[in-house]
């Protein structure tokens, strides 16, 4: 429950800020927790605070029913974190850390990072231009098994 | 000036573009294309509605099953709070206990039941002792100790652990079932005909449901073993499973994540590494494998001849007693327990050895992880072929004229299958005892220590990882005991479904307080697929001591349900003969080479169909791989007809 007992009546308009969005089981274990309030948050302020309509955006692209496009479109979103269109080095090591977890100890050290981004790039930059844009990724991830099953959240 | 990023960006915006509207034609396509069921005649409409509900039923009567299912909630949390890999080796117990427990059903109501009903005269049933025919009589006397005369009261958990005294003549072992026919009210039940059809029809059972259950990891192994066309991005774009609510789990998670990049990456790299090797270091190579594998071989054969002396050995001080006091009394405890020591410290030693030497062959960790796993296999199984071979050299090893007309040694061995079968049992209850003192006194002190002395070696030592593929190998050898003592042990399944059910909880103890989490998780499918192939193994080879001993070794004359017959197997031919002469004229034909030949040829046939099948489809795949690299290169072709295009617009 994120709205307080006595806020129920404005629920439509009321914004819920960020904090106790991250308390909700589904989003606190997962490492995109910010980028996906970042993504789906529409205030103005730049708080990434959700209404009830971004919460229903967040619920319906990670919904069984979205279909690929809308969720290969929002992953692309999410992983994209310094929000400028593309997924280049930086994006993709950040991406990297993120998967490997914060501490660190866990993560991969320079030179397998370079060698895994030189990997996925191989696999993925169509143009060769050293980043990955929307098209390419949508591409990538149509002919990958797992992302339909692994991008989704139940309630 | 503008800078570079920006005047890209309005390029990429309009491939961008382009891939969005492809994309919304496609999305449309496909709207119209499921409108088109909506059309759809009654009777398929009808048909869609009863299979949605037949599908309902099936789940709910599935779900009610599985709250039956043994441990259900157990193996859950060990699978949320330790991952897949571990929980896949606790599914593998769980399969054992039931597969003994089903074993046991079937040995006990085929052939323990009867002998029990007709030797109380229950039900009105009496049973046929046939005396024996043409045998020396000599090859007939056996008289086990039993409970003669003053006991001391120590000698009940000596014969308990070793399954003398007055073991030996309960319906444990082979020598309590003499019985030649039962009659229950006026139905004759042929006692060794069923006694030799349900260890077969045990072992038959057991492959089958190995097969049956090997066959689904089968499947996902085959999937998963071609090489990926794109693993990298999908292990990065596609590797977090957003359901995951637990923090554990996602601790987890990141930890199998940050396994499976590090291992590619190091895989890759050792890819090149061999690539890049010259010829002088392929030959240093393979000379240093070629001799670290004769070393292997050398271990191997130090194990086995270390068994062979340590049964000679504990055999023949058995013996020597008995034949200074003319009864076979019991003797020291550890000289009956020889073999199983041996064995145990052989099954310890060999695959620490041979993880160190592995080391030194240099191949990639995943080669490296199957191989030594494959010798330990080998080790452990090999062990108890050996054991059984020296037993049976005892056994047949043949001096005096009157021995060989019993065809086995007679003194020493009057009823040799339950000999064996005591092997077996202690093998058994060995395997039981070490496990328990490992888990008391090796664990649980050793928490003790990491916990409260906080020293530097004792803190660098830490606790001890649960290795799978160890414990998954010892509880298959374990099992392969049981496969192999039941034909000489009706109720050793028993014994092996209690023991695993203990064992359960002793590991699942020892798990949550004296082992830390592995530091490389492992995948489920592969691990699940891996056990039952090497229990199949394990299956396969107690086919051998077992099929030597039915049709080839010459069964006791003195006890057991095979005493008027030459062999175990003879009892067959000898059923056959009382069958009508249509039915036996079919029965030899089968048996046949008439028939026998066409039937290979036609299975040879079947099998060189699905071959080229298999072979057609894995071409057709290849092509669809290369059909796709096409598309990605017509793609960027698109896509840089497309930027030059617009660049007049800038």
């Amino acid at each position: 429950e994120l709205l307080p007992e006595e806020e129920k009546e404005n629920a439509r308009s009321v914004r819920i800020p960020k904090s106790r969005i991250l308390t909700l089981p589904e989003l606190r274990a997962n490492p995109f927790q910010h980028r996906i309030c970042r993504v789906f948050s529409t205030s103005e302020d730049g708080d990434d605070s959700m209404s009830f309509e971004d919460f229903l955006d967040m619920l319906s692209v990670f919904s069984d029913s979205a279909t690929s496009e809308i969720k290969s479109h929002y992953a692309f979103r999410i992983f994209d974190f310094d929000d400028d269109g593309t997924l280049d080095k930086k994006d993709l090591e950040n991406l990297v850390n993120c998967l490997t977890g914060q501490s660190e100890e866990s993560r991969l050290n320079s030179a397998e990072m370079e060698q895994l981004i030189q990997n996925i790039l191989e696999e993925s930059d169509i143009d060769k231009d050293g980043t990955i844009n929307l098209s390419e990724f949508q591409h990538v991830i149509s002919r990958s098994p797992d992302f339909a099953s692994s991008f989704k959240i139940v309630l | 000036p503008r800078a570079p990023g920006a005047a890209a960006a309005p390029r990429r915006e309009a491939a961008a573009q382009v891939g969005f509207r492809a994309a919304l034609y496609f999305l449309f396509l496909r709207e119209f294309q499921q409108a088109d069921i909506k059309y759809l005649s009654g009777w398929n409409q009808w048909k869609r509605s009863s299979r949605k509900s037949w599908k309902k039923v099936f789940d709910e009567a599935k779900e009610v099953l599985s709250y039956l299912e043994l441990w259900r909630h157990d193996i859950h949390s060990i699978e949320g709070k330790f991952g897949t890999g571990i929980q896949s080796y606790f599914s593998f117990l769980r399969f054992l206990v039931l597969l003994n427990f089903v074993i046991f059903t079937l040995m006990f109501s085929f052939v323990t039941l009867p002998s029990i009903i007709s030797k109380y005269g229950i039900f009105n049933s009496s049973f046929d002792e046939i005396p024996a025919k043409s045998i020396e009589p000599h090859c007939t006397v056996y008289t086990p100790s039993g409970n003669k005369g003053l006991i001391y009261f120590y000698t009940y958990p000596k014969d308990l652990l070793s399954g003398t005294g007055f073991l030996e003549m309960t319906s444990l072992f082979y020598g309590y079932y003499t019985i030649d026919a039962a009659w229950i009210s006026i139905f004759r039940y042929n006692l060794p005909l069923a006694y030799l059809l349900t260890t077969f029809a045990y072992l038959a059972l057991s492959l089958l449901w190995i097969i049956k259950r090997s066959v689904e990891g089968f499947k996902q192994n085959l999937v998963h073993d071609e090489d990926q066309f794109q693993s990298y991005c999908n292990k990065v774009f596609a590797g977090w499973d957003f359901c995951i609510t637990d923090l554990n789990a996602a601790r987890l998670k990141h930890r199998s994540l940050q396994y499976e990049l590090k291992t590619d990456l190091e895989e890759e790299r050792l890819k090149q590494k061999i690539a890049d090797r010259t010829m002088k270091d392929k030959l240093r190579i393979y000379s240093l494998r070629i001799f670290l594998n004769i070393i292997v071989l050398a271990v191997l054969s130090g194990c086995f001849y270390s068994i062979y002396r340590a049964t000679v050995f504990s055999q023949g001080n058995i013996s020597n007693v008995s034949i200074r006091h003319d009864i076979r009394t019991n003797s020291n405890l550890l000289v009956q327990y020889l073999p199983s020591i041996v064995i145990t410290l052989a099954n310890f030693i060999a695959p620490q050895i041979f993880s160190v030497l592995i080391r030194l062959e240099d191949y990639s960790p995943a080669f490296e992880i199957r191989l030594t796993l494959m010798r330990c296999v080998f080790v452990r199984l090999a062990n108890i072929g050996v054991l059984l071979f020296s037993l049976w050299s005892q056994i047949s090893y043949c001096a005096t004229e009157k021995c060989k007309a019993c065809g086995y040694n007679y003194e020493l061995y009057p009823c040799w299958e339950s000999q064996v079968g005591q092997e077996m049992y202690k093998l058994l209850i060995f395997d039981f005892i070490i496990i328990v003192a490992v888990t008391l006194f090796v664990d649980f002190p050793r928490k003790l220590l990491v916990t409260y002395c906080s020293c530097k070696p004792v803190q660098w030592c830490g606790l001890q990882e649960f290795g799978i593929s160890d414990n998954v190998l010892e509880i298959i050898y374990g099992q392969t005991i049981c496969w192999i003592g039941t034909f000489y042990s009706p109720l050793l399944p028993a014994i092996a479904t209690m023991k695993y059910f203990i064992v359960f909880y002793i590991k699942k103890i020892s798990l949550i307080h004296t082992r830390k989490p592995s530091a490389r998780p492992i995948r489920a499918s592969s691990s699940n697929f891996f056990f039952l192939v090497v229990l199949l193994i394990g299956l396969v080879l107690a086919f051998i001591p077992l099929g030597i001993s039915i049709a080839h070794i010459p069964s006791s004359k003195a006890c057991g349900p095979f005493r008027n017959f030459n062999t175990s197997w003879a009892v067959v031919p000898h059923t056959i003969l009382g069958f009508p002469t249509g039915l036996q004229k079919v029965l030899y034909g089968i048996a046949s080479e008439a028939f026998a030949v066409p039937f290979f040829m036609v299975i040879c046939l079947v099998m060189f169909y699905f071959i080229a099948l298999a072979g057609a489809h894995k071409r057709v795949v290849e092509q669809l791989r290369e059909q796709l690299v096409m598309e990605s290169r017509d793609k960027l072709f698109l896509i840089r007809k497309i930027t030059e295009a617009q660049k007049p617009l800038d």
